[in-house]
């Protein structure tokens, strides 16, 4: 597929058209545009001026600090939060609900009696309107969902059952349930183990390349996300990274992250050295 | 138990149209209390149920004292808290068992000084423990009427309270309007605690919330088999409790449904130990 990718790199005010003139021409709408977006968590403003775009078939990475506005971003995104100025703007045929999304568990799944069938069909309720039954439709798409999953045999499995990685297919099958076309990932490998996270991302990897699944990731786990994504969204206190992969990997600093057990906010002096970095990449 | 006293007892609930219209009542607000139960208790705000009861308490204090009718004063007030409550829920500094736990004090504090005031102990003890046989029959139609309205909307809503049950999150971000249905759940609610509050008292209404519900979880694994289980449980326990208190003289109805429910909560507690430990471990 002929995707066009175009490296964005904002500070606040600065202009976009230069970074634009150099992409190619444009032939895929985005799915997901974010206009110079300012986002507020409780009257302060957590992230300001922030642009990017993701395509269809993307995989991107959102990553930074606790603080960093990952999570308001998240909100905005599934439209749960107007942002204070700017736009986001949703590709032709995204629903404001046909967005899969992937919340962190809550402690009321912990220990919930259902089964994983029930579980995977609530993910068809954005198709449902009014009707107060699923239809013969919507069971088949759960099924179809759970076989990509590969927790057909798990139908009718107990959720609180399941092991964390088992629980995380079932949500994901749910979020599939939702939408066929992108998926919003809230750290999903928190609390699994090396394996069970390491099947996941295979898993999540699998979706995105062999169904054209978008993919919107939030992590913690640089060191095994980065590496298997397309784009990086970093945020940072000042500074924000928006770009491809490769581009990322060239700033020194930057590729500190990818080696490293994701931990990006060294103090001091590197983190200064970190903010000039992504303003050479800005200036590119 | 004699079986001269169980055909006493048989003769007596169908011999009378007004314990049978009664029993019918108790039984639906029991279904009513046990369905709406697994969603609150699942999502850990069943003190909604106790709250609410001695709000309703506090109403029909004030509708006896002023010669009102209860149930039509009762039924607004308490509709009207739990949408406070919810909403305290959502936005506020206050948490939500707290805020809980100040309203229904405040309530029944009112309530109980309202009665010492103008009534009798009669009444204290009516609006406490129910009464059953006390029902006017314009009271159990009106009863009849409500505990069917919520068995239906339950029934049709079923799979949105599935949905923000589960996860209130992801319902919400897919455009399944979460607070429509907290809210819904809670008006449903209110309509069900104050109809059964009638039956076995403001003190002991909210266990026909809590009980069913934990107690089918004990061996349920799927939410529609808790769904059922805890509603068949519910009806069980208030016709034996029922038959008890029929059969036993001056057992009060309120209290033998609640026992029923505690006995029946046991027996499945170590039904589920039995069942846990006879599986073998699976990954």
């Amino acid at each position: 597929m002929p995707f066009v990718y175009c490296t964005i790199l904002l500070r606040s005010g600065q202009a976009l058209t230069p970074a634009r003139e150099l992409c190619e021409k444009v032939t895929v709408l985005a799915l997901i545009e974010c206009k110079n977006v300012t986002l507020a968590y409780e009257k302060n403003v957590v992230l300001e001026d922030l642009s990017f775009e993701v395509n269809e078939g993307d995989y991107l990475c959102i990553i930074g600090e606790n603080g960093s506005g990952k999570s308001t971003l998240m909100k905005a995104l599934l439209g749960l939060k107007a942002p204070l100025r700017g736009e986001i703007v949703r590709g032709d045929g995204l629903m404001r609900n046909q967005i899969g999304y992937l919340p962190q568990q809550t402690g009321v799944q912990k220990d919930f009696p259902a089964s994983v069938f029930e579980v995977v069909l609530s993910g068809c309720l954005n198709g449902s309107g009014w009707r107060p039954f699923y239809t013969r439709t919507q069971k088949q798409t759960a099924l179809d969902n759970m076989a990509k999953l590969n927790i057909t045999a798990l139908k009718n499995a107990c959720y609180r059952e399941l092991s964390g990685g088992q629980q995380q297919r079932v949500l994901i099958a749910r979020a599939l349930c939702a939408t066929g076309k992108l998926l919003l990932l809230d750290e999903p490998v928190t609390g699994l183990d090396p394996v069970a996270s390491g099947e996941l991302y295979e898993l999540i990897d699998h979706l995105n390349r062999a169904h054209g699944i978008t993919v919107i990731m939030i992590t913690h786990d640089t060191a095994a996300a980065l590496p298997r994504c397309t784009h990086i969204l970093h945020l940072h206190k000042d500074t924000t990274f928006f770009g491809r992969r490769e581009d990322y990997a060239q700033c020194s600093v930057c590729a500190e992250t990818l080696d490293a057990a994701g931990n990006p906010a060294v103090p001091g002096e590197k983190e200064h050295m970190h903010h000039e970095c992504c303003e050479h990449h800005i200036h590119f | 138990m004699s079986a001269v006293s169980i055909t006493y007892i048989f003769k007596t609930i169908f011999g009378y149209g007004f314990i049978f219209r009664a029993m019918l009542v108790g039984v639906l607000i029991s279904v009513c209390a046990a369905l709406l139960g697994v969603s609150l208790v699942l999502r850990r705000c069943s003190m909604i149920g106790d709250g609410l009861s001695h709000v309703g308490f506090g109403a029909l204090a004030v509708a006896a004292a002023l010669g009102a009718a209860q149930l039509w004063v009762a039924l607004p007030v308490v509709i009207a808290v739990a949408f406070l409550i919810i909403r305290l829920n959502d936005n506020s500094k206050l948490s939500s068992d707290s805020a809980v736990a100040l309203i229904s004090s405040a309530s029944l504090a009112l309530g109980v000084l309202i009665v010492s005031l103008t009534g009798s102990n009669t009444n204290l003890n009516d609006f406490l423990f129910g009464s059953v046989f006390a029902l006017s029959r314009a009271d159990v139609n009106l009863s009849l009427v409500l505990s069917a309205a919520v068995l239906i909307l339950f029934v049709l809503f079923y799979n949105k309270i599935f949905a923000v049950t589960f996860d209130a999150g992801f319902a919400r971000a897919t455009g399944t309007r979460e607070v429509f249905y907290n809210t819904f759940v809670a008006l449903l609610t209110a309509v069900t605690v104050v109809i059964g509050m009638r039956l076995v008292g403001a003190m002991l209404v909210a266990s026909l919330i809590i009980f069913p519900p934990l107690t089918a979880m004990q061996v349920c694994k799927k939410f529609r088999s808790v769904v059922i289980c805890s509603g068949v449980l519910a009806a069980i326990a208030f016709i034996a409790g029922m038959m008890i208190s029929i059969g036993v003289r001056s057992a009060p109805v309120g209290a033998s449904v609640v026992c029923v429910n505690a006995v029946l909560f046991l027996v499945f507690l170590a039904a589920g130990a039995i069942i846990r430990a006879g599986k073998p471990k699976t990954a």
